[in-house]
């Protein structure tokens, strides 16, 4: 299964991933929503996952964190097995997600979002975190104080990654980055996501609609069609797949 | 692109609306009061029921609610989008700044209240009742307004507290002082023992089982007769004494032992500074775990779990302690309540109390500690404004509740201040995040 895909350049090859799933399934109730998922993601890298709504991307994240829980299969992150471990626990191996619908703290101000983000860090990081947090999303520190319901989408998209970022995590879990952004803001978060991946080797998943610029962005990729993975590779391989461009990329942007 | 539509929302008069309007609220208003307030009902000289017709008192409200609705419709015309006609903004701003100058000058007040009021024994025991509602509504305000949990059975661990202190005094003889941690504790306890099952439910359903909770204590303590008395309750509570000096006439009392005359009104004194210093206590510890991690916890809790758990947070362990802390002043509450009263029974500890408190928390705002305090005072000095009006005294009530949520449907004071403030211009060192004050 694995040998078919291909792992991207960077990664170091035949060593262990930093974050592997093989044959991962979950359900709603009784309802399946992943068939036996299988994903490796190597340290350094970029990964992206694209599919069509529905296709069970956000339940493919939230089950990294336990939340639901892979009834079958096993979850293994930085050599342990996680599959059983409570969503609190995870947290603290550092992993961090922005997750689908951005889940902002509404009554809570900028800063204390970003407090949130960082419970699992050690205390002593946090002004300089912050620091970093100003110097990617400069438009954080002038909205601090305000309530972090009342700060615009794109506003709320920066707090969510930035909020995950304040975990000072090994891999990053990005639930569509740039729902409901101007194409000015894509970029901006899309360049924002290069240069931690680049200065600061962090790993990051994400999940795009916007499959033609997460294709380009990421190291490697996975298309997922209804709870399975179906195509799997370079990014630039799957851009220039027919099936990929005709049902992700139609009257795409390329 | 599609070119967007524009949806024109103008205050148009329509006298056809507005008549409607008037006509349903008037409708409303007929069938609520014909029975309520259109017929009277007496008891006859032979012991029956007479009925007295009062046509003219149900035409008259019939008419308000008319006119009510009419004007309603008038001024506030097409304009439904709007979800409630709030304050004006000046207005919400003068009362978020008064509220700003207001607690200090609040607590100074309290403090002279004993002083302004020496002679006024009603003033005195109402002011007593007043915090002890301020501090139930600030135990209740962790649980409900910070953490999110909506608690019905609030009165359990008031309850615990009272029955703690009662029980352990009469049988074993240990003063107040040395019962209230312990009656604290056993609160707490109970709290934690409630949080157990209900920590995967939220909303409605954690509130149908908290009211359950609260309704099992009380039966316990009914049935439960050889320990609690039952419905008899406990008679004989020793009163709190003054560092072990007893408030009576006698030769070791207070009074001889200061050198002054005898007088009641010294305990009622110190028992008005007892509760406000309890009540401050719980303020206090409030806003500082509110600055803490915990605190932060509970608000996030609050607003967002499953966020919360992908943070990392044990919110298992969170939910526990805002349910343990807020019995826990519950149950301080209680010991005092025992001490003050002198005798307790399972008819102080009914669901009524628990929707009182909740009530204090709601309309104060959510999770604002100024907003109970003004809450608890209007509603338990309204109930005595309107005692002489007994028969319209819950009708006043029910309409100054729903005029408040109506004008202000977060609370009184709905503004929520950051926990945390930064103080900038120079870049940050970890010793310059700067923590507010409540
Ligand atoms: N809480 C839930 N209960 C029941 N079914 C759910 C739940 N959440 C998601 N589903 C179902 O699981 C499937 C996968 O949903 P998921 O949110 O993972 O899709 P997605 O790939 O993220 O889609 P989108 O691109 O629209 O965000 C869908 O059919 C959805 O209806
Ligand atoms: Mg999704």
């Amino acid at each position: 299964m694995s040998a078919a895909s291909a792992p991207a350049a960077e990664a170091v090859q035949g060593s262990e991933p930093l974050l592997g799933l093989r044959g991962v399934k979950a359900f709603y109730g009784s309802i399946i929503a992943l068939k036996g998922v299988d994903i490796d993601v190597y340290d350094g890298e970029i990964v992206a996952l694209i599919g069509a709504n529905g296709a069970g991307k956000s339940t493919l994240m939230m089950t990294i964190f336990g939340n639901p829980r892979a009834r079958e299969g096993r979850i293994v992150f930085a050599g342990r097995d996680i599959t059983d471990l409570p969503t609190h626990e995870i947290a603290h191996l550092r992993i961090a997600q922005a997750p689908e619908g951005r889940r902002i703290f509404a009554r809570m101000s900028v800063l204390e979002n970003l407090q949130m983000g960082a419970t699992t860090a050690e205390p002593t990081h946090f002004a300089e975190d912050l620091e970093r947090m100003f110097a990617l999303f400069p438009r954080l520190q002038e909205r601090l104080h305000q309530r972090g319901g009342t700060l615009s989408g794109g506003e709320q998209q920066m707090l969510a990654i930035a909020r995950a970022l304040m975990a000072r995590p090994r891999l990053l879990l990005l639930d569509e980055p740039s729902l409901g952004l101007a194409p000015v803001l894509v970029k901006q978060i899309f360049d924002a996501i290069r240069q931690l991946n680049r200065r600061e080797k962090l790993t990051v998943f994400l999940v795009e609609q916007n499959a033609f610029h997460a294709l380009k962005l990421a190291n490697r990729g996975y298309v997922m069609v209804n709870g399975l993975i179906t195509l799997t590779g370079t990014g630039r391989e799957l851009l220039a797949r027919p099936e990929v461009r005709s049902a992700y990329l139609e009257g795409g942007r390329a | 692109m599609r070119g967007s539509r524009i949806i024109r929302v103008k205050p148009v008069l329509d006298l056809r609306a507005a008549l409607k309007n008037a006509v349903v609220a008037a409708a409303t208003a007929f069938g609520l009061f014909a029975l309520l307030i259109g017929i009277r009902t007496d008891q006859g000289p032979s012991g029956g029921l007479e009925l007295t017709p009062r046509f003219g008192t149900l035409g008259i409200l019939v008419a308000i609610a008319f006119v009510g609705g009419l004007l309603r419709g008038i001024l506030f015309g097409e304009r439904r989008i709007h979800i409630a006609p709030r304050l004006p903004a000046a207005a919400t701003a003068v009362l978020d700044r008064v509220g700003r100058m207001f607690a200090p000058a609040l607590l100074a007040f309290a403090l002279a209240v004993p002083i302004l009021f020496y002679h006024d024994r009603y003033i005195l025991d109402l002011s007593i009742q007043i915090l002890t509602y301020v501090m139930l509504g600030w135990g209740l305000n962790i649980v409900v307004g910070l953490a999110g949990l909506l608690d019905l059975g609030y009165v359990a661990f008031y309850a615990v507290g009272a029955y703690s202190y009662a029980l352990i005094a009469t049988n074993f003889g240990l003063s107040f002082w040395m019962c209230l941690p312990i009656s604290g504790i056993l609160a707490c306890f109970w709290g934690v023992l409630l949080g157990f099952p209900v920590l995967r439910l939220r909303g409605d359903y954690l509130a149908i089982v908290t009211l359950a909770f609260g309704e099992i204590i009380r039966l316990v303590l009914i049935n439960w007769q050889s320990v609690t008395g039952g419905p008899n309750g406990v008679p004989g509570i020793p009163r709190p004494s003054f560092f072990g000096i007893p408030f009576n006439a006698e030769e070791g009392g207070f009074a001889a032992t200061f050198g002054l005359e005898y007088s009641a009104t010294y305990r009622i004194v110190f028992l008005f500074y007892v509760i406000l210093a309890l009540a401050l206590l719980t303020n206090w510890v409030t806003i500082r775990l509110r600055r803490l991690p915990i605190g932060r916890a509970w608000e996030a809790l609050r607003e967002d779990e499953i966020a919360c758990r992908s943070l990392g947070i044990n919110t298992t362990n969170v939910k526990l302690t805002a349910f343990a802390m807020g019995a826990m002043f519950g149950g301080f509450a209680g010991s005092f309540f025992a001490t003050r009263q002198g005798f307790i029974s399972p008819e102080s500890f009914t669901f009524s109390e628990s929707a009182l408190v909740l009530a204090i928390v709601v309309l104060g705002g959510m999770g604002s500690q100024l907003g109970v305090v003004i809450a608890a005072t209007v509603m338990l000095g309204g109930f005595e404004l309107f005692r002489e009006f007994a028969q319209y005294r819950m009708l006043v009530f029910g309409l100054a509740m729903v005029a408040i949520m109506v004008w202000r449907p977060r609370g009184l004071i709905a503004t929520r201040s950051p926990s945390v403030f930064l103080e900038r211009r120079k870049g940050i060192e970890p010793g310059l995040v700067r923590e507010e004050r409540g």
